[in-house]
């Protein structure tokens, strides 16, 4: 029995391959009988995204030949050549594969270091699974384990803490300015495309009031119209940007529209309450002096990039963090598959019930006096039979089911009903 | 019985400190969660050993340095569990809590033979004057925390030098909330332990004038936080600078208490 992991990710393979290999979501129980039809694969599981193709799998005999299983399947199912995506393949096993699973379902293995979507996805791939049948006792412990290592890393790293775009950055700044984003406004200067990036990341964050101010009104009443907002006057900004909380300014003026002057006025009309000042024009349109006035925060597409590149770090060194937890783990469950072999098993059953009979047999003695040898012989004698008689039919039954595919199931409820892991430790 | 319970408290403050301080470092919410139970276990036993004295001495335990100076941080933690609770933010323990450990270790340190009080010094008017007074200033500690919290955010958002620091500090927003809040919350106590701490000199000494640095404090106390909530509500001053003068006249008031504390060698703050 052992733990396999066959696949292919955005670093081995180039994005033309991965697309063809890829299975969409519906599509997955396909495959998954494809691979049942083989002995070699007890369970199994595909994990498919836009970055990686990948099967999780349990086999019972050798791991190359149920590798070379999954490998055909794939291919025969997507009708790729197997030499075109061989040499791309990472086969683990053991160990290396549990690792991989853990990291792949803690982002630690994403292209993006730490976005969620990837948990997400191995989670639907699992229950899709499940629900064919297709997974059992270990694969099921597996997933389960690495969800719950997931969960840890989350919860134990700020491996996802940190915005890694430059509109989520603009975001993050703008919650570190105001708390809550929900009721907070924003006004646009220009309605080209990177404007409504931006606007889009900010209402999704909870930004209600939209105004939108552009040189062209017919294109600010029609961006305006996509947010709920409202579209001003270019020439009125100024006096808007009183009541607005975010500006995020993208016109293709080919000078400063906004100085230090106007800022400084504004400032006081709006009793100083703060603004968040984004200024994604190239070139610029917002004077770089106004970061200097009081309760003004102005941010360059350039100054974003660099609040990028120090989370990207930042997530990096937590990465290394999340490794740690992630090896301690890879033990802890390898732990637990070892003591679900059976021969251990029988061996510290059989220990566990002698001891018994040892402790039981010469407090029995000591209590019958004086006994010939004779009886002294009989009586072990008749402890002994008992002791092999009651379990004789549960050793059978063990070695006979550990050649089975439930025969985990048996030893780890025997462990657990003759309380043999305390005794472990 | 009460310094037993004391010193427990003092050790659930040390507790509480570094674990707030392991919090903002680490982020991990069971340490907060740590930081939270043990502020709150410290408070409990300081709680209880103030009944105990009050018990043990037939009056309100403020009559001495160390009893004020222990009755200042009960009332720090108080607002800030408050505030904690209100928030649901943790990072500003790890501001406050070291200055609660501080006062704490410090009024530990004093001579704590129950204070010999002349007849001058007794009456209810008097401990209402001073637990007023301390409760006030307790909540300017919190203003003055958040305020140096608000500088350290504000010079990060103006740098856009982002440190890691940024992650773990709460929004400008919530910081200059509470600021405004414990303001407001401190100034009335203030300003009633003014009027109750008149009544009284006036009542036993036939004038209100301040003769005791005591008074001079809480005065000096209550003309800068006045000026700042002044500024705050008439003037619009918020942020920075509201901020920073929120930290000089905390650091004043400090410096006056201590300085009135070392001439008079410690007999009534």
């Amino acid at each position: 029995m052992e733990i396999l992991v066959v696949g292919l990710n955005h670093k081995t393979a180039p994005i033309e391959l991965r697309e063809r290999l890829n299975v969409p979501g519906e599509d997955l129980p396909k495959p998954l009988e494809m691979m049942g039809e083989s002995p070699d694969l007890v369970e199994r599981m595909l994990v498919a995204t836009c970055n990686r193709v990948e099967v999780y799998a349990i086999t019972e005999g050798r791991a190359e030949a149920a590798a070379e299983t999954i490998t055909d399947c794939l291919a025969a199912y997507r009708n790729v050549a197997k030499t075109e995506f061989v040499h791309t393949l990472y086969i683990y096993t053991a160990a290396d594969a549990v690792r991989h699973v853990f990291r792949v379902a803690s982002s630690l293995d994403s292209m993006v270091v730490g976005e969620p979507q990837i948990l997400g996805q191995v989670k639907a791939a699992y229950s899709i699974a499940q629900a064919r049948e297709a997974t059992g006792i270990i694969l099921n412990n597996l997933m389960e384990q690495a969800f719950h290592v997931a969960k840890r890393v989350r919860s134990e790293t700020g491996i996802a803490a940190s915005a890694v775009s430059v509109s989520s950055a603009a975001v993050e700044l703008a919650r570190k300015i105001f708390g809550d984003l929900t009721g907070r406004s924003v006004l646009i200067l220009g309605a080209g495309e990177m404007a409504e990036l931006a606007l889009r990341h900010l209402v999704d964050d909870g930004v209600r009031s939209v105004l939108v101010a552009n040189r062209s009104y017919d294109r600010a009443v029609t961006l305006a119209r996509q947010f709920d907002g409202r579209a001003v006057t270019f020439e009125g900004f100024r006096q808007e940007m009183v009541g607005a909380d975010i500006v995020i300014s993208a016109t293709s003026a080919p000078h400063v529209i906004l100085k230090k002057e106007d800022m400084q006025a504004i400032i006081l009309q709006r009793r100083h309450r703060p603004i968040f000042l984004i200024d994604i024009a190239d070139p610029r349109d917002i004077d770089p002096g106004c970061n200097e006035v009081d309760n003004v925060y102005l941010y360059n597409i350039d100054d974003l990039q660099s609040v990028v590149e120090a989370n990207l770090k930042e997530r990096r060194r937590e990465a290394e963090r999340a490794e740690v937890i992630i090896d301690r783990e890879v033990g802890v469950y390898l732990n637990w598959l070892r003591s679900l072999d059976v021969v251990p098993t029988i061996v510290s059953l059989r220990q566990r019930v002698e001891e018994i009979r040892g402790a039981e047999l010469q407090k029995a003695l000591g209590r019958m006096g004086d006994l010939t040898p004779e009886q002294r012989e009989a009586v072990t004698a008749m402890s002994q039979a008992m002791v092999n008689k009651i379990l004789h039919q549960p050793m059978t039954e063990l070695k006979r089911r550990a050649a089975l595919q439930d025969g985990h199931l048996y030893t780890s409820v025997l462990r657990r009903l003759f309380g043999l892991e305390e005794r472990q430790k | 019985m009460d310094h037993f319970l004391f010193y427990l408290a003092l050790l659930g403050y040390l507790l509480g400190t570094l674990h707030y301080l392991l919090y903002i470092a680490s982020q991990r919410a069971i340490v907060g969660r740590v930081a939270t139970y043990a502020t709150v276990a410290g408070f409990g036993a300081h709680t209880l050993s103030y009944i105990f004295r009050i018990y043990a001495l037939g009056r309100p335990p403020l009559g001495s340095v160390y009893e004020s100076l222990s009755f200042l941080a009960w009332a720090i933690v108080l607002v800030y569990l408050v505030t904690e609770f209100r928030y649901g933010n943790r990072v500003i323990g790890a501001f406050v809590l070291p200055m609660v450990l501080l006062a704490g270790s410090v009024a530990a340190a004093l001579p704590r033979r129950i204070a010999d009080l002349g007849p001058a010094l007794q009456g209810a008017g008097l401990w209402v004057h001073v637990a007023l007074a301390i409760l006030g200033n307790a909540a300017f500690a919190l203003t003055f925390c958040a305020g140096l919290m608000y500088i350290l955010q504000e010079r990060q958002l103006k740098s856009r030098h982002i440190g890691r620091m940024h992650f773990r500090l709460p929004s400008l927003e919530l910081l200059d909330d509470v600021s405004l809040k414990s303001l407001l919350f401190g100034f009335p106590l203030l300003t009633l332990a003014l009027i109750t701490g008149s009544i009284w000199a006036e009542h036993t000494r036939g004038s209100f004038l301040p003769l005791y640095g005591r008074e001079t404090w809480s005065i000096l106390s209550w003309v800068i936080f006045g000026g700042l909530l002044y500024a705050r509500l008439s003037a619009g001053w918020r942020g920075r600078k509201a901020a920073i003068l929120a930290i000089i006249g905390f650091c004043l008031v400090l410096f006056t208490l201590i300085g009135i504390s070392l001439l008079r060698t410690g007999r009534v703050l």
